[in-house]
């Protein structure tokens, strides 16, 4: 167990640094305010190769940054913020890590303890308030709990089902001294994320595999967040089950690989959405059948077996009841499986998916990414890219029609390589989260896909960009319209257009005012060459493309409808 | 899925650290879903350090699974027990405030506290105080006998419980 016990005492805002010091930590998000200032001015006599402090415009950022920044990473992202509108302006990331399980530590100063509770000046009971979007939280009154405290915080957002954890620590225990004592916590009696397997299950699940007919794979980002691409290469090569992945779990599995069948749900591909249906089995991995994949209930899986695979037992038969709930860590899990399960393929199976391709190829792939007349679409724009980068690249998004356009179009070679807001759906994600991922991995392309909507909400973020020269590529999809709601207003309200058109600003003199280069693209024959010239840019560069105003993206599951009622136009 | 949607009476069990907030952070699994809480009863448990809450709702057999693996999943929530009331040993206190003068008109009210299997608690020259230990039904029935009378204050305790199963 490893112990550093320093003799002299220290400020209890130090031992805060120490305690992530201790931790791996070397990069933190935040934004300075009154009850936060000893924590930032001992951060102050640090030196930066140990502890990074990258200032955000907004504190909503600086969350979303530590978000992105843990998911390209592995590691459990850090974010600072003051008491009172500091704290209160983190909600969103919070809720944001919370809903697609990223493991970050919000650190919140809140007024001095004899205050609390008298209203004080920039007091908010952000405890109270974060209760129902984290995983843990507790509030330090006293230095001594510090390095105790943060320990168990690492503890509980890394392990099990990752999500954020909020430590609000007062002013005064910022300011008294202790003596530095830190030990890591491996164990607490009221959490335990070890969850023994159950031979039973495993053996019974592989029963269900070997006999099936019509298997297919559900994966989700329990994949990723378990480190467990290999096994489930390793299973599927070896069972021959084709892969279908949700929005959060795409990239955990290659793309161009031949058992790949593509996006699951509402936006996803026409195959997977269809065979979910006729499959005799399906085999769900760290995911938890959110409604945006199952669509009607009722009617979802009805030829199937269910095995549910998943780390979280609270998921298990919540929304869809399963035939075998297996509780565990998807990487143990599929380890034991692998042993027990017989190779296999299943090239009449295979062949319906095939066939599902062309119907889509057709109906709507071939117009979206390889249009030769009319205005520029999305999907040409993210498969170009795709193919310029090889699908190596780290994808960002944010929400509305272009997140689904990149979601649908990229091929991720790579795992952790698309950053998205998947549960929460948040607007204003994209470009902080751009931030994040460059910092958590400066030697790869970081590409930004973000509406003009969408861009505008956390355009601040520009700033953090600018002063720490971030050579992230953002590239606006600007349809002059807040795309995803008008689809939905073109479909089920009458066209009624009702506060979504979009008056914009210019934006490439926004970026020249934060030295971003720019330009924008608004016919096809230039499309090429200024993606070519983002790209080349070894510097941040801002690419605005004109697209076809109203678009609307398909396939879709439309609401209160199955998975197999999937619509191509 | 066809779910049960027949609401009946569960009482849950959680054994917890004692921390600050740990009420709140359970009660909102609750509110979440719409579920009133019907009763609660905080204490010590028979494991040093560790507390006892024992809370009574109404819903149904597959919202309450759920809302027990979602407590479960709090971690400072050592363990979840969810009871029908054919599983337990439950009772709840009650206390009634009498006025004295309507004790001393008769002996009525003496006879419905001995036959309701009630006490007095406190006798004042003003009020008096029965108290009775039993079922909802029980403490609500003696209320009922006792109305009459003019009841000046009722309160019902939360339900606690203990289970059958050894
Ligand atoms: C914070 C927030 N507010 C509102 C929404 C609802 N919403 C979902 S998509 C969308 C439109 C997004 O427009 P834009 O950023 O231009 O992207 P587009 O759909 O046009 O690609 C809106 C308003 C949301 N997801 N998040
Ligand atoms: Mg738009």
């Amino acid at each position: 167990m490893a112990k550093t016990i320093k003799k002299e005492k220290i400020t209890g805002a130090k031992a805060l640094l120490y305690s992530l010091i201790e931790e791996n930590v070397n990069t933190i998000f935040g934004y300075p305010g009154g009850a936060i200032m000893p924590i930032y001015n001992e951060l102050y006599d640090i030196e930066d190769n140990k502890l990074n402090h990258i200032l955000t415009r907004h504190e909503q950022g600086a969350a979303h940054a530590a978000q992105a920044y843990a998911m390209v990473t592995g590691k459990t992202g850090v974010c600072f913020a003051t008491s009172g509108p500091g704290a209160t302006n983190l909600v969103t990331g919070i809720a944001n890590a919370f809903l697609d399980s990223v493991p970050v530590i919000f650190i919140t100063a809140q007024v001095t303890s004899t205050l609390i509770g008298s209203d004080a000046f920039q007091e908010t009971d952000i405890l109270g308030i974060s209760m129902p979007v984290t995983k843990w939280n507790y509030q330090i009154t006293q230095a001594e709990e510090i390095p105790k405290i943060i320990s168990k915080a690492f503890y509980i957002a890394g392990s099990g089902r990752p999500g954020p954890v909020l430590i609000d620590i007062t002013k005064d225990a910022q300011m008294q001294t202790l003596a530095f004592n830190y030990q890591k916590c491996t164990h607490l009696r009221s959490y335990n994320p070890n969850i023994p397997l159950n031979p039973a299950d495993i053996e019974s699940a592989a029963i269900l595999i070997n006999h099936a007919r019509k298997p297919l794979i559900l994966a989700g980002h329990g994949i990723l967040l378990s480190k467990a691409e290999k096994e489930l290469m390793a299973f599927v090569e070896k069972t021959g089950i084709p892969v279908a992945s949700t929005l959060l779990g795409l990239s955990a599995f290659p793309a161009k690989h031949p058992l790949y069948a593509g996006l699951l749900g509402m936006h996803g591909n026409y195959g997977p959405n269809i065979k979910t249906n006729e499959a005799d089995l399906l085999i769900a991995i760290g995911m938890r059948f959110d409604d945006r994949v199952t669509g009607d209930l009722k009617r979802y899986a009805t030829n199937a077996n269910i095995i549910h695979i998943e780390i979280d037992k609270s998921e298990l038969s919540k929304n869809v009841e399963v035939d075998i709930e297996i509780h565990g860590d998807a990487k143990e899990v599929l380890k034991a499986l692998i042993d027990q399960v017989n190779a296999n393929s299943y090239p009449e199976w295979l062949s319906g998916f095939k066939s599902c391709n062309k119907i889509e190829a057709n109906k709507v792939i071939k117009q979206e990414c390889y249009p030769s007349h009319g205005k520029i679409r999305m999907g040409e724009i993210v498969n170009l890219i795709s193919e310029k980068t090889l699908g190596e690249a780290i994808i960002i998004t944010d929400v509305g029609q272009h997140q689904m356009a990149t979601a649908r179009y990229y091929k991720f070679n790579n795992p952790n390589s698309l950053i998205t807001s998947g549960g929460l759906g948040t607007m204003g994600f994209g470009l902080p989260a751009a931030v994040g991922a460059k910092i958590g991995k400066p030697n790869v392309p970081v590409i930004a896909f973000i509406g003009d909507g969408g861009f505008q909400m956390t355009i601040q973020e520009l700033g953090t960009i600018l002063q720490y020269k971030l050579p992230v590529k953002i590239i606006i999809l600007n349809n002059n319209f807040l795309g995803m709601v008008r689809q939905w207003q073109d479909m089920f309200f009458d066209k009624r257009y009702a506060s979504t058109e979009l008056v914009n600003p210019d934006f490439i003199k926004i970026a020249e005012g934060f030295d971003i280069s720019a330009s924008r693209v608004i016919e096809r024959e230039t499309l090429e060459i200024s993606i070519d010239e983002m790209l080349a840019c070894e510097k941040s560069y801002l690419l605005e493309i004109m697209v076809e105003k109203e678009g609307n993206i398909f396939p879709m599951i439309e609401p209160g409808s199955s998975v197999s009622e999937i619509k191509l136009c | 899925m066809i779910f049960n949607t027949m609401k009946k009476e569960f009482t849950i069990s959680l054994f917890t650290e004692h921390h600050i907030g740990i009420l709140n952070q359970v009660t909102i699994i609750f509110t979440r879903r719409q579920i009133n809480i019907e009763s609660i009863a905080a204490s010590a448990s028979a494991v040093k350090g560790i507390h006892k809450l024992t809370i009574v709702v109404n819903t149904t057999e597959d919202m309450i699974g759920k809302v027990q693996r979602h407590l479960e999943k709090l971690i400072d929530v050592l363990k979840v027990f969810v009871h029908t009331n054919d599983e337990i040993i439950y009772q709840e206190i009650a206390l009634y405030k009498v006025q004295t003068t309507e004790i001393m008109k008769s002996n009525k009210i003496e006879s419905i506290v001995r036959s309701s299997n009630a006490r007095f608690l406190e006798i004042t020259p003003e009020y008096v105080v029965i108290e009775k230990t039993g079922h909802k039904q029980d403490t609500t029935d003696l209320l009922n006998k006792l109305d009459p009378y003019g009841v000046l204050q009722f309160v019902r305790s939360g339900r606690v419980a203990i289970t059958k199963q050894t």
